[in-house]
């Protein structure tokens, strides 16, 4: 009988609460179905479950676990359930989801926090009177920075500043660099939004990352995972797109199979992807995933990005701001749409010659923007 | 569209791209993708925004002259 545990959401993720469950028990699941929503340091995350069955056993909301623990038991269809477990000596406080939230922000302990409500579940009201109560002796929490739905940036930069360590101590960087004409993309995307509606429009971004999903076709070597001293590459294309996260942070959630998705998908992929790390729903599987990472940050700043790899990925590809320069086209110089692109990469498991591949590779998808 | 109902669409818009923004601190002249730190995904759906909310038809060719406020209400003025 196998067990849905707690999934680890990215290299660096230790512990996570479940905050929500999306089945009861007894219900069946079907692998890949939305089951539960943990909070980590990276928010609220849709967590799937790849297991079939009859869910059973789950875990009380609200405590703290680590990777790897149970969270809920599944029955194959055919097992015979077993009887409901006697009432555990333990209390473990049931809290609603409202009041979890309210919790977090005046930085109440749920130990802290007396249940009114059924079986001595913590309501709302419960919060507020706690916070009502509170001594002026008591430091009363200061208010959270401006984020979305009172999330806690602390925790998500303390993650990233342990995923970027381990990163730049075990992974032995090189760097490369490409200035890339962008003058035939530029008027291939000019001509499909002259002829678009706002809403079916391109980004720029979409065809940086359709160039960068074909060119890991050509070279593998750079698309896949380093674990147990060796390099596993992966069958799918999954780039990370790096985003933003607009109180402060930084999340490079998978875009699936981007090689085989068309302009228009892709833009419609990265639109919804950007919008739930932004303000919830992101899945489990999009943060565990990616298998290599494209920051296109330097969209309105630096004109090029060097990266920082995230294990267990072995590459991140960074692309600048787009310039106008000038530029030789035959004999003639001409003002020219530039961008530059990079590749940081692990050199325990390539060398610049490869890393020198993807980068002409990349190129050359953007010289034909009709094929991508 | 009037003034009054550019501003408003504006900033209906913009709540739901910048919901931490206060747009009543950002100055008619000032370019509001510095002012809100708006990205170019954040300016398409800005964009996108405006033309469902006004009906009007918005070239990209036109997207400079909805940098600033002053732009914008020149610009929808029709």
């Amino acid at each position: 009988m196998p067990d849905f545990t707690m999934p680890a959401l990215g290299a660096d993720m230790e512990t996570g609460t479940v905050v929500e469950w999306r089945v009861k028990p007894g219900e069946t699941v079907r692998s890949g179905d939305v089951i539960a929503v943990v909070e980590t340091h990276k928010g609220a995350i849709d967590v799937e479950c790849f297991l079939e069955g009859v869910i059973d056993d789950l875990v009380p909301l609200g405590t703290e676990l680590p990777v790897g623990a149970v969270l809920a038991r599944i029955h194959s269809a055919s097992e015979a359930r077993r009887p409901p477990p006697a009432p555990s000596g333990a209390i473990r406080p049931k809290i609603s989801p409202a009041a979890r939230r309210a919790a977090l922000e005046r930085d109440l302990r749920l130990s802290d926090l007396h249940g009114s409500g059924p079986d001595g579940a913590i309501t709302l009201a419960d919060v507020q009177r706690r916070d009502h109560n509170a001594t002026p002796t008591m430091a009363s929490p200061t208010a959270q920075p401006a984020s979305r739905q009172g999330f806690d940036t602390t925790p998500m930069r303390q993650a990233i500043a342990a995923a970027m360590g381990r990163s730049k101590r075990e992974i032995p960087h090189y760097y490369l660099s490409s200035t890339i004409d962008f003058g035939p993309a530029q008027a291939w995307l000019e001509s499909w939004n002259r002829t678009h509606e706002p809403i079916d429009r391109l980004l720029p971004a979409v065809l940086l990352l359709k160039a960068t999903a074909m060119a890991l076709v050509e070279v593998p070597q750079l698309n896949g995972f380093y674990e147990n001293a060796a390099f596993r590459p992966s069958p799918a294309i999954n780039p990370g797109w790096a985003v933003a996260l607009r109180g402060g942070g930084l999340m490079a959630p998978a875009i699936h199979d981007a090689n085989h998705r068309s302009l228009p998908e892709l833009m419609v992929a990265l639109r919804d992807l950007v919008q739930r790390a932004r303000t919830g729903g992101l899945r489990g599987s999009e943060l565990t995933d990616p298998t290599i990472t494209v920051t296109s940050l330097g969209d309105r700043g630096a004109e090029s990005v060097l990266g920082v790899i995230y294990p267990p990925q072995v590459a991140i590809v960074g692309f600048g701001r787009m310039v106008l320069r000038p530029w030789v086209v035959g004999d003639q110089v001409v003002p020219r749409s530039i961008v530059t692109a990079t590749l940081a990469a692990d050199h325990r498991v390539s060398d610049g010659h490869v890393g020198g591949q993807l980068l002409a590779a990349i190129n050359a998808a953007l010289q034909s923007p009709q094929a991508l | 569209m009037n003034a009054s109902e550019i501003r408003t669409l504006v900033a209906k818009v913009l709540s739901g791209i910048a919901p931490e923004a206060d747009l009543s601190s950002v100055g008619d002249a000032e370019d509001l993708r510095e002012a809100l730190d708006l990205d170019s995904m954040d300016f398409l759906n800005f964009v996108v925004g405006l033309s469902e909310g006004s009906g009007l038809a918005i070239p990209e060719a036109d997207y400079p002259r909805l940098f600033t406020m002053n732009g914008l209400l020149g610009y929808m003025d029709r």
